[in-house]
């Protein structure tokens, strides 16, 4: 297509390296159609964190943390304070009475906490001095604590008085969830290589009748054979976890058991001649869990450059596709009309919606990806049986829209609906992805309303 | 009883007919056009006359005592404007109309003389010989020398088109009655200060006449008094009438602005008024300006003794319309001069045209900034012309304009410094506007102490000696005259008549230079035409025919020496109508013009003070006397030439020349080859700080705006300002550039695709490794970017690194070099990236990647077999085209049931639907068609919001992405 400015081949190769994934300007579906670009940081934006049905707040590694209005692109605040790269951010809305107040924790490399006040941009409180960097956050909401996860376990409660913590393993805590079994939160622990081969663990957060807090580890998982990346809840009933090596493991969240395991190999086991080479070497990244969501029922793991889809309740994988972006799938969305919207390293945001095979012969073949199910009884239980799939339930994931923006990878999106989508990227910007239709309507009206002040023209 | 009908048809004329429902098809006041005179369906474009002129100019004349009708000076000032027309004959006819024979000596019943305060007169006549009609503003100005102390002079617009005239009298004549006070002020300052001067010689000569009479008194026997004494005595009594009589001329003009006037055009600024009552009635008190500063000026000026002889009637030099005002109330009036001079140029229907299109500008101003260049200018110019014009700029706002270029262009006076030290220190314009103020304060000031003030000594004083002594007023004039005591002192006339001839050949000298410089001009802009010539040839080699008449076209119009017959009407047109803005424009090098002008004058008079009567002029002197036929040409051309050469005299014009940058004399030659009176004097360009020669590099090459590469790519800091135009886009870049359209749409036959793609707002990027012809094409495109801003800032022309994507969002249009290197590759990556919201043109293989287009509302501006020429013409053409647009987007944005629900139940999506049918319907659009107007009404809608939310909210441009539902655009490669 672009040949013509090329004028040679080097820099075609990107472009057409996908053919079929490539979708021209007609996208039907997709409506947003009209971009508005949020500038403001000057460093990579990793985090977008929704403060309210029109606000949010954006970080990243400038130490910035910026407020926003998305109906208006307006940036509403500058929180500043933090001197280094901002690890965590998460939201904490506390209910007092009828009225919910929002705030922002924040956490740094510089080894500190940070509470802000989202409507005036106070810094209300701090702490300082902590023994390593937060690297996740987690608020539980009933206990009206949260918890800081790094090289340890923190919990404070919302003046920011630390309970208690401990030290867990030596490896830091990537990734926290919070499990419904009564005060018990989940930890994921980051691999090394040198230590046992995989470790996840349980700590039980448990209150004694002091109102004191503690927090002792109950149990380890150690069923994943690389460092975890993911790690989620579903529902009530199971959470999630994936590693590098793109296993995918689904927990019972009351008994820590094994519910599905999955190990997603996509086409390397198939590959023939190539296949040493390919098995000897394999692109660690390719496999590579990087994210996963859920919607209670169905999940999305972010695999590699590819996305897949997997129904928790028939423990199936319902869609799957290989390569959905050219480079790795960062962060990915269910949208509640069947779709999935997912952003790459590539810098692209896609949409994609689950249709229905229409056509059997559907390339995909078991080889595509080895699937072990595993009851729960039968945990551990023997080498994985290869299934082959039945093809009438799986659905292809059609492409029906992107969003070309961003020249860096697409860090991490969020939705406001109607209103549009925010985008947060490795070149520093934020777009705001909106309804040009609905935008234009709203401009009118408000040049209406405008010409009814003035008095007519 | 009366039937209703009769009744109806009884008061139909003046009840019912206009009460509250004005007829919708009767075109308002401001748009209605005379009709011309259909007689035998004449031509009326066809030459009414055969006039020895080529285009309407102003002459300014004077009926001179000494010799009579004489012309002084014609604006633009320009010998081949007037041609082979006899200024002098036509001076004779103008003069001899109304010929102010105002009264002179004393009134009967009243001792003293009078000063007849004459309003100005206004008839137009015509010379059906010469085939010339003249709009002629008669005034009259003070001079303490002349007889009767009045100077007839007249200023008139000279057409060859009697209708012209007729038609535009009212605007003539408020023109022409501004220029007319703002001369008649300076005139009163002046006067009232050589008042001044002549009663403190006057004082002091009585003062020492009454020694001496003292001296002889005593000397001679007691109460017989010598013939000699009774001499004295009669001269002392004569001097104490002349103090008297000077002092109640004094009062008289001093008390000038309070008169009641009977000419209403005439109306004078409320603020002069009440400064000057104010001044009447406050008693003048010494204690104005005493102390030491007073003292000082009393040591600077000696008086002069004054002779009471009277010189011969010839003998003496009168004063040139620049010493009779004050220098820069001089200048202003040559700037209003030009002005009107501009504003009048084409023909008739030209001026309707451009009335009207203000007028309709005026109406639709939300959409103005689409596609309309700013009105701002004219829209002043238009106010001015109904405002009572203040030549000491009371008026708020006329100081920063063109029309009071006193303000602007004048440096500090030195006067102005004792002024400040009695008011407050203020800004530079009010500082102006307090020193005029101050003025008549200062008339009444040194009435009272008689002081002097140096600064015009300088001008002054060389006059004194020679022949002031001669004629200490009217009075004296005439004893002497009547008494035939003519014992002139000989050495002395003979002084005068030198200094007279000196003068007047430095005059000479200057206008000699003058000549030389624009011989000069001319060679540069042959060498200039020539580079234009073969840049033009070269484009057209390129490509192909088309380009090649239009190269020659330009030729035509770089030559302009003999074009100007046939061109004129539509590149004068052009010309006039940017004229303010590109005044505006250059405002500030319009001061250092100005400046410089002064500059120049200054040194000429300091050159004319330092220099000594040469024994070899004193020769001369009789021939210095009567004026020969020739030294009316001198004579009208020194109050020009010398401020306008600038230049020393006798320093030699050409090392100043070289130390000009070489660009520095493009603009004067772009303005002078086309004809335009932008800069009234040739030699105005030669004397400019190198400081300021990069604003008139740019200008000037932006003055050809199509060929101006090559200066172009060499200006460092027009690279980064947008369009290259430093500054506004004027009309005239943008008329320049609709030739540069032209060919565009004539040479590339998917022009329809990437105009529509500027136009439905999908970014367009001109790639090209050749940046002369990537800016030349965006320039020509940038006609058709919708509200590209005042400055041109939604367009790039030149961009050499990758683009994001708030580039995309600031620009519209942007020129983009491509290179090999990885930089370049980068860019390429950009550039597919966001393939998607952009168009690109490569211009170099000529091929185009965008949506396709199946609209038809372009069809017709794009059409690569248009029958147009002129790329003038194609840019009104255009300009027609996309005013339709910006008005159908207006009423989409405007029309409340294409945006607002109709009831409560109904979704966006139901008035969404009545919008779409109301495009395809009503204006029978199509779906691209549909996306320009929509585009279009959006930036309506934003810069409505804008605008009138004072600019608070800085909401950002949007970026569509034309996934318009429904269509199917795939996008074509097309090749050229």
């Amino acid at each position: 297509m672009l040949r013509w400015i090329l004028g040679g081949r080097e820099a075609q190769g990107s472009v057409e390296k996908n053919p079929v994934l490539f979708i021209g300007e007609e996208q039907p579906k997709n409506w947003f159609t009209e971009l508005q670009v949020l500038k403001g940081h000057f460093d990579i934006v990793r985090f977008l964190v929704q403060i309210d049905d029109f606000r949010f707040a954006s970080a990243g590694d400038d130490g910035l943390v910026l407020v926003w209005n998305v109906e208006t692109g307006e940036r509403l605040l500058e929180l500043r304070g933090h001197s280094q790269q901002i690890t965590a951010m998460t939201a904490y809305t506390h209910t007092s009475g009828e009225n919910t107040h929002t705030s922002l924790i924040t956490a740094s490399s510089d080894r500190t906490l940070s509470l802000w006040d989202p409507e005036t941009g106070n810094r209300v409180q701090t702490v300082s001095d902590l023994q390593s960097s937060v690297k996740c956050l987690l608020v539980l909401e009933r206990l009206c604590v949260w918890v800081s996860g790094g090289n340890e376990l923190c919990v404070w409660n919302r003046d920011f008085q630390l309970q208690c913590q401990s030290h867990l393993v030596s490896q830091g805590i990537s990734a926290t969830v919070e499990l419904p079994k009564n005060c018990i939160a989940a930890s994921c622990i980051l691999y090394e290589p040198l230590c046992c081969p995989c470790i996840s663990s349980e700590p039980r957060l448990t209150m004694s009748t002091g109102s004191r807090l503690s927090v002792a580890e109950v149990r380890r998982l150690s069923d994943h054979q690389d460092s975890i990346h993911a790690l989620i809840n579903i529902n009530d009933g199971l959470f999630a976890s994936g590693s590098h090596v793109g296993e995918l493991i689904l927990w019972d969240a009351v008994d820590w058991t094994i519910m599905a395991y999955e190990h997603i190999l996509w086409e390397e086991s198939q590959t023939d001649t190539q296949a040493e080479i390919r098995l000897a070497a394999p692109k660690p990244s390719e496999m590579s869990i990087q994210q996963l969501t859920s919607d209670g029922e169905l999940m999305v793991a972010a695999v590699g450059s590819g996305l897949y889809v997997y129904s928790v309740i028939t423990k199936s994988v319902v869609a799957y596709r290989k390569t959905a972006h050219d480079s790795n799938v960062l962060h990915t969305m269910l949208l509640p009309d069947g779709g999935l919207m997912s952003c790459s390293e590539d810098g692209s945001v896609r949409i994609w919606e689950m249709q229905d095979l229409l056509l059997p012969a559907e390339p995909a073949s078991a080889g595509f990806f080895g699937m072990w199910t595993f009851g729960r009884s039968n945990k551990q239980a023997g080498p994985p049986v290869k299934k082959v799939l039945e093809l009438p339930s799986l659905r292809t994931l059609e492409l029906t829209g992107d969003l070309i923006g961003h020249s860096g990878a697409v860090q991490m999106f969020v939705s406001f609906g109607e209103k549009g989508l925010v985008t947060c990227s490795t070149d520093h910007l934020l777009i705001a992805w909106k309804n040009r239709e609905r935008e234009s309507h709203l401009r009118s009206l408000a040049l209406f309303r405008k010409l009814e002040e003035n008095g007519g023209l | 009883m009366i039937g209703a009908p009769d009744v109806v048809a009884f008061t139909k004329e003046d009840d019912f007919g206009e009460v509250g429902y004005p007829n919708p098809w009767v075109v308002p006041e401001e748009f209605s056009v005379p009709l011309f005179p259909s007689n035998n369906n004449a031509n009326p474009w066809a030459k009414t006359s055969y006039a020895k002129f080529t285009k309407d100019f102003i002459l300014i004349s004077e009926f001179s005592e000494q010799v009579g009708p004489q012309p002084l000076l014609t604006i633009p000032d320009d010998p081949k404007v007037f041609g082979t027309f006899d200024l002098n004959y036509f001076s004779l006819r103008i003069m001899s109309v109304d010929y102010q024979a105002s009264f002179v000596g004393h009134p009967t019943g009243s001792g003293y003389p009078r000063l007849s305060f004459v309003e100005d007169s206004r008839v137009v006549l015509g010379d059906s010989k010469e085939g010339a009609f003249a709009y002629v503003h008669h005034l009259t100005l003070y001079d303490l020398e002349a007889r009767g102390f009045v100077r007839p002079f007249c200023m008139a617009y000279v057409s060859a088109d009697e209708r012209k005239i007729m038609l535009q009298f009212q605007e003539l004549s408020l023109l022409f009655s501004r220029a007319s006070e703002c001369l008649k002020t300076g005139n009163r300052r002046a006067f009232a200060r050589e008042l001044q001067r002549k009663l403190r010689d006057l004082e002091y000569t009585r003062s020492v006449l009454q020694k001496e009479e003292g001296l002889q008194r005593e000397a001679g026997p007691q109460g017989c008094y010598s013939a000699r004494a009774v001499d004295k005595a009669n001269e002392l009594a004569a001097m104490e009438k002349s103090i008297y009589e000077h002092r109640d001329l004094l009062r008289q003009i001093t008390s000038y602005p309070l008169r009641p006037r009977r000419d209403p055009h005439a109306a004078h600024c409320q603020h002069c008024v009440t400064e000057s009552q104010r001044h009447r009635d406050a008693p003048p008190g010494p204690d104005r300006d005493t102390g030491e500063e007073a003292g000082q000026r009393r040591q600077s000026y000696t008086p002069q003794l004054i002779k009471g002889k009277s010189a011969k009637c010839f003998a003496k030099r009168l004063k040139n319309l620049t010493e009779l005002c004050e220098e820069r109330f001089y200048e202003a009036t040559v700037e209003l001069l030009n002005h009107t001079e501009r504003c009048f140029r084409g023909d008739l229907c030209y001026l309707y045209t451009r009335r009207l299109d203000r007028a309709l500008r005026r109406k639709q101003n939300i959409t103005n900034f689409l596609f309309e260049e700013e009105l701002g200018e004219e829209e002043e110019e238009v106010a001015v012309l109904g405002r009572i014009f203040c030549s000491l700029n009371h008026t708020v706002g006329t100081d920063s304009h063109i029309h009071t270029p006193s303000i602007v262009l004048c440096p500090e006076p030195p006067e102005s410094v004792e002024v400040l030290e009695v008011n407050p220190p203020c800004p530079d314009n009010s500082a102006q506007q307090s020193e005029a103020l101050t003025g008549e304060e200062r008339l009444e000031s040194s009435l009272s102490d008689l002081t002097m003030e140096t600064q015009d000594q300088e001008s002054s004083e060389e006059n004194k000696d020679s022949f002031s002594s001669d004629r200490s007023g009217g009075e004296e004039e005439e004893e002497g005259r009547e008494g035939g005591d003519q014992t002139p002192v000989f050495l002395l006339e003979a002084e005068e008549g030198g200094e007279g001839e000196t003068h007047r050949v430095c005059e000479r000298e200057g206008e000699a230079e003058g000549v030389f410089n624009r011989k000069r001009e001319g060679e540069a802009e042959g060498v200039f035409n020539g580079e234009r010539e073969g840049e033009a040839g070269v484009l057209g080699r390129e490509e192909g025919g088309a380009g090649r008449e239009e190269g020659g076209a330009e030729t035509e119009e770089g030559g302009a020496e003999t074009e100007e017959g046939g061109a004129e009407t539509e590149e004068g047109g052009a010309e006039t109508e940017e004229g303010g803005a590109e005044t505006e424009e250059g405002g500030a090098e319009t001061e250092e013009g100005g400046a410089e002008t002064e500059e120049g004058g200054a040194e000429t008079e300091e050159g004319d003070g330092q220099r000594v009567p040469d024994p070899e002029l004193l020769v001369q002197m009789d021939t210095a006397c009567c004026m020969s036929q020739e030294g009316f040409l001198y004579n009208s051309s020194p109050p020009d030439t010398l401020p306008a050469s600038g230049l020393q005299p006798g320093s030699l014009p050409l090392p100043l020349v070289v130390n000009q940058e070489p660009q520095a004399l493009l603009p004067v030659q772009g303005d002078y080859g086309l004809g335009s009176p932008h800069c009234p004097s040739p030699g105005a360009g030669l004397d400019l700080p190198v400081s300021s020669s990069g604003d008139t590099t740019s200008r000037g090459s932006d003055q050809d705006g199509w060929d101006c590469t090559m200066s172009a790519s060499t200006g460092s800091e027009r690279a980064g300002s947008p369009l290259g135009y430093g500054g506004l886009v004027t009309l005239r870049q943008k008329k320049r550039a609709g030739q540069g359209a032209l060919r565009f749409v004539r040479q590339y036959p998917f022009a329809l695709h990437a105009l529509w793609s500027l136009l439905s707002g999908r970014t367009l990027v001109v790639l090209g490794s050749e940046e002369g012809r990537v800016r030349r094409l965006v320039s020509a495109l940038a006609l058709y970017v919708p509200g590209p801003g005042r400055c041109g800032e939604r367009v790039q022309p030149w961009l050499s690194c990758p683009f994001s994507l708030t580039d995309l969002q600031r620009w519209k249009l942007i020129g983009l070099q491509r290179m090999a290197s990885p930089v370049g590759t980068s860019m390429l990556c950009s550039l597919s990236r966001y393939s998607r919201y952009i168009s690109v043109l490569d211009a170099d293989r000529k091929t185009l990647r965008c949506p396709g287009y199946r609209g038809t509302l372009l069809a017709n501006v794009a059409d690569h077999r248009t029958r147009l020429r002129r790329g003038s013409t194609y840019f009104l053409h255009l300009q027609n085209v996309l005013s339709r647009l910006a008005s159908r987007a207006f009423l989409l944005s405007f029309t409340h049931h294409l945006h607002l629900p109709i009831s409560h139940l109904e979704q966006r999506q139901e008035v969404e639907e009545r919008t779409r049918g109301f495009l395809r319907d009503q204006l029978r659009l199509g779906e691209d068609d549909c996306s320009i107007l929509m585009y279009l009404s959006q930036l309506i809608t934003q810069h409505y919001l804008d605008s009138t939310s004072g600019g608070a909210v800085t909401t950002q441009p949007h970026l569509e992405k034309d996934n318009t539902p429904g269509t199917t655009q795939q996008d074509l490669e097309l090749v050229a």
